[in-house]
């Protein structure tokens, strides 16, 4: 029985448009131009307990507005969505008690507070029995390494270590779905991994239902075994991760570190890529040639100080199926 | 819905220790604002001295409106700092977070903060009150005294209600509409004198539309034991405190309806 | 002297910018006056004795009173605010221009902005509508125009005073709010001076006060002759120098004290 189901959701925005300078602000008052934009153009998905969704998509793609849909914030214009049994927008207190959502850019923690007394205004929020909250705040103590940060006020912490307490804040009444977005955006390489580590914790050893937003394609590969992606308001695919990567095109790129200079690199089953200097990145099809092949007839021609070979960097990937969308 | 009262009461006690850790500062504010609120019956009674009497009201007729509608004006304000707060709330986009919380949003509004410092027009509209008490020798049967505590009561109820309103239009409009800041302090200042005194156009918005008239004006009738106008029932005074509550619900109504806008527009 | 124009002039402009802000005290200043004005009517109603002004002119008065409200030093700028609590103060410092005169040129720029945006719709419909009158001849209109700008002067005077006291937190706040109900009161903001007890009147002429509303206002509606003017403007000139060499001391001194805060 799906956690999550939606069902050809659709939300349209209705978008004023005004001209600049007095003369549009002043014709603006008499009649204002508006477009609709459909953010939501009929998505549909179902989630099961316990998964690690991807939710990717380009700005303005209907992202965050599914996420404020499911989350109850936001009343959709048509379409069915049922979460745990419970419509979000129409069941509304109900429905959050049983969910958390950590924004990435904006902390839900009081500003002035010291972490401990936000996250214990939370527990009286939410209703959290005294005993349970106890456990559960001095297992998120452990897991994200908060014991020195519980008394200090908030608007003194760093954007990584705000993000870990932001995360703990939002698992304190044990939801079984957490929404994140955009959890890792700022922040330095150290607190990605630590939160990308607990986040891959929480769904595989307590069965959290996790549904994340992200631009950052680093996180859905070290977390994400699906990913929804969507442009235009419209799911353009729903997947293993795999799929992503077969569905736009079989493809890895090669790249050379050449110890000459300005010599031109032609291969034909290769296609130039990219060339800063002496190092040149060439895309290949896998199965039309090789790597090995591929590496050796270069190295024949050129003198080649270092190689490597990769697959496809998945921004791009996103980037040619978004393109592949229409817009 | 039960733990509310105790909820409300974490709030106000984080929101005033914020305050108290500049305690100088907070002292210093709340005297400062006991003053310049204070200056206000300063220059009432500077006017009394000059022209003796308003109307048919005499000074500490007109001490007792005034300290009504300055107690009533007092407890609203502070308690409503949180709307004051909320076009900014919307603005930042923090709204959404209230709407992810297990709670009301016109509690979690509310609750935000809790001004203490303001707590110098209370003071000085309690000390005019009490002045005019003893000036009239009101004699303190229950009924007044009930009378006299609805009325502030739901003069707070009114001016709560205005600020609602006020906060209700940032669901809208990122302007703050000024509309309301007019009615507020300019009801406010109004009712410190008593209602006959404006023209008609005036005294029918406070009467009708926005009921100022029932902070002090409609209530003193009965408080003061004046003749009543022939037009105005007997049971008007007693009831005037209802009007305020009224236009606290209906006010209420108003943000319900602009909580469901901005659910079914987004931000 | 040119960095100082260059400086009034940008302050001007910016501020003008915020033309929503500018005119919100449009509308609580006009709901104010006509509170004030129905009050007054009431009470000249009530009693009978010949009065020290008349309630036209009262009612002029007040209403002039509401138009230049910005101009009257009872708040401080937030930008100033803000720049002493975060510890931009230091990079003021910075500037080859002395500090004081600085902020004393930046808040004439704000409050004449704030004053020319939130009057002039004000006199209009106060004019129109609500009984307000001209001045009372042309000389007594010239003769406002020069207590007025006395009036600016002095007042931004008061007002750098306050901005420098904040470098003191807590008795700078005490300075402003303290201040600001003097001011209101004892400048003829609240009641028309003259309308005020005789002992009253006599502790006013012995203040600063009363030459940034009371004086110049009674020059518009002709109840002070303008042959007083030239002693007027002398009575502001001496205090505004009081207080600008009161500010300039206290700004010495309270630089000592001035951390650079962030990094």
């Amino acid at each position: 029985m799906p956690q999550i189901i939606v069902e050809n959701l659709c939300k349209t925005f209705t978008v004023h448009e005004r001209s600049s300078g007095m003369g549009g602000a002043l014709r603006g008052v008499i009649r204002r131009r508006s477009r609709q934009v459909h953010a939501l153009d009929g998505i549909s998905f179902s989630v099961e307990p316990g998964e690690l969704i991807g939710y990717i998509g380009p700005n303005g793609a209907g992202k965050s507005t599914t996420v404020k849909v499911l989350g109850g914030i936001l009343v959709p214009d048509g379409g069915r969505c049922v979460v745990m049994g419970r419509v979000p927008w129409k069941q509304r207190i109900e429905h959050v008690r049983s969910i958390g959502v950590v924004f990435g850019q904006r902390t839900q923690l009081w500003w002035d507070l010291p972490v401990v007394e936000s996250f214990d205004l939370l527990r009286d929020i939410y209703r959290v029995p005294r005993d349970a909250y106890a456990r559960t705040r001095a297992e998120m103590t452990e897991l994200l390494d908060l014991a020195p940060l519980l008394d200090v006020p908030v608007r003194q912490l760093s954007l990584g270590q705000r993000m870990r307490c932001d995360l703990a804040a939002s698992l304190l009444h044990s939801p079984d779905i957490l929404f994140l977005d955009e959890p890792t955006i700022g922040l330095d390489a150290v607190s990605k991994l630590a939160v990308r580590d607990f986040v891959r914790r929480l769904n595989r050893q307590r069965g959290v239902t996790v549904i994340l937003t992200t631009h950052d394609m680093d996180d859905i590969e070290a977390l994400c075994s699906r990913v929804v992606v969507i442009a235009n308001g419209q799911i353009a695919l729903d997947g293993p991760l795999e799929e992503l990567r077969r569905r736009v095109s079989s493809e890895r790129r090669l790249t050379v570190d050449l110890a000459g200079d300005g010599e031109e690199v032609f291969d034909p089953d290769a296609i130039l890529v990219r060339r800063e200097g002496n190092r040149v990145e060439l895309s290949f099809d896998p199965s039309r040639v090789s790597a090995a092949t591929l590496i050796a007839r270069l190295a024949q021609r050129h003198e080649v100080s270092d190689l490597f070979v990769q697959d496809v960097p998945i921004e791009e990937v996103v980037a040619r199926l978004y393109a592949e969308m229409g817009t | 819905m039960w733990d509310t009262p105790h909820l409300y009461g974490r709030y106000i006690g984080i929101s005033i220790r914020s305050q108290m850790q500049y305690r100088a500062s907070f002292v210093m504010q709340t005297i400062g604002h006991f003053l310049v609120t204070g200056i206000e019956f300063l220059a009432v009674w500077a006017l009394f001295a000059r022209f003796g009497q308003l109307k048919g009201w005499s000074l500490p007729e007109v001490a007792l409106l005034y300290g009504m509608a300055q107690v009533s004006f007092a407890i609203a304000d502070a308690v409503s700092r949180g709307y004051d707060l909320f076009g900014n709330l919307v603005k930042s986009g923090d709204f959404d977070r209230l709407l992810l919380r297990p709670r009301t949003t016109q509690f979690q509004v509310a609750a935000q903060e809790i001004t203490l410092k303001r707590i110098g027009r209370l003071t000085q509209g309690l000390a005019a009150l009490a002045w005019a008490a003893m000036a009239l020798r009101l004699p303190a049967t229950p009924e007044r005294v009930a009378l006299i505590g609805a009325a502030i009561v739901g003069g707070a109820c009114l001016f709560h209600g205005l600020v609602i309103l006020q906060a209700t239009a940032a669901f809208w409009t990122v302007e703050s509409l000024e509309i309301f800041n007019i009615l507020t302090y300019g009801g406010a200042t109004a009712a410190e004198y008593p209602l006959t005194i404006y023209h008609d156009w005036m005294r029918r918005l406070f009467t009708w539309i926005v009921p100022i008239a029932c902070v002090n004006y409609l209530p003193a009738y009965a408080i003061l034991g004046r003749p009543r106008p022939p037009e105005m029932p007997a049971a008007l005074p007693w009831l005037s405190p209802l009007m305020g509550l009224a236009f606290l619900l209906a006010a209420r109504q108003a943000w319900g309806f602009g909580v469901r806008h901005y659910r079914s527009t987004g931000s | 002297m040119t960095p100082y124009f260059a400086i009034l002039r940008a302050r001007f402009a910016a501020v003008l910018q915020y033309r929503a802000a500018a005119f919100a005290g449009f509308g609580t200043q006009l709901a104010f006056g006509l509170v004030l004005i129905y009050v007054y009517e009431a009470f000249y109603r009530s009693s009978r004795g010949p009065q020290p002004m008349a309630l036209g002119e009262v009612v002029t008065y007040i209403w002039l009173g509401q138009a230049l409200l910005s101009l009257l030093p009872w708040d401080t700028e937030p930008d100033v605010r803000a720049l002493i609590r975060d510890g931009g103060v230091a990079y003021e410092l910075l500037r080859p221009v002395d500090l004081y005169a600085l902020w004393y040129v930046r808040t004439v720029a704000w409050r004449l902005a704030r004053a020319a945006l939130r009057s002039t719709p004000l006199v209009i419909v106060a004019m129109v509508f609500f009984q307000m009158r001209p001045p009372a001849s042309l000389a007594a209109g010239l003769a406002w125009a020069a207590a007025t700008a006395g009036a600016v002067a002095l007042a931004c005077a008061m007002t750098s005073l306050y901005h420098v006291s904040m470098l003191w937190t807590v008795a700078g706040e005490g300075v402003t709010t303290i201040s600001a109900t003097l001011v209101l009161f004892l400048s003829g903001m609240m009641i028309p001076l003259p309308l005020l007890p005789a002992w009253v009147q006599r502790i006013t002429a012995a203040l600063p006060f009363r030459g940034l509303v009371d004086l110049p206002f009674r020059l518009y509606i002709g109840s002070i002759p303008t042959e007083r003017l030239a002693g007027i403007l002398l009575e502001q000139a001496g205090w505004t120098l009081a207080f600008v060499a009161l500010g300039r001391w206290l700004l010495n001194r309270g630089l000592r004290r001035v951390a650079v805060q962030g990094g």
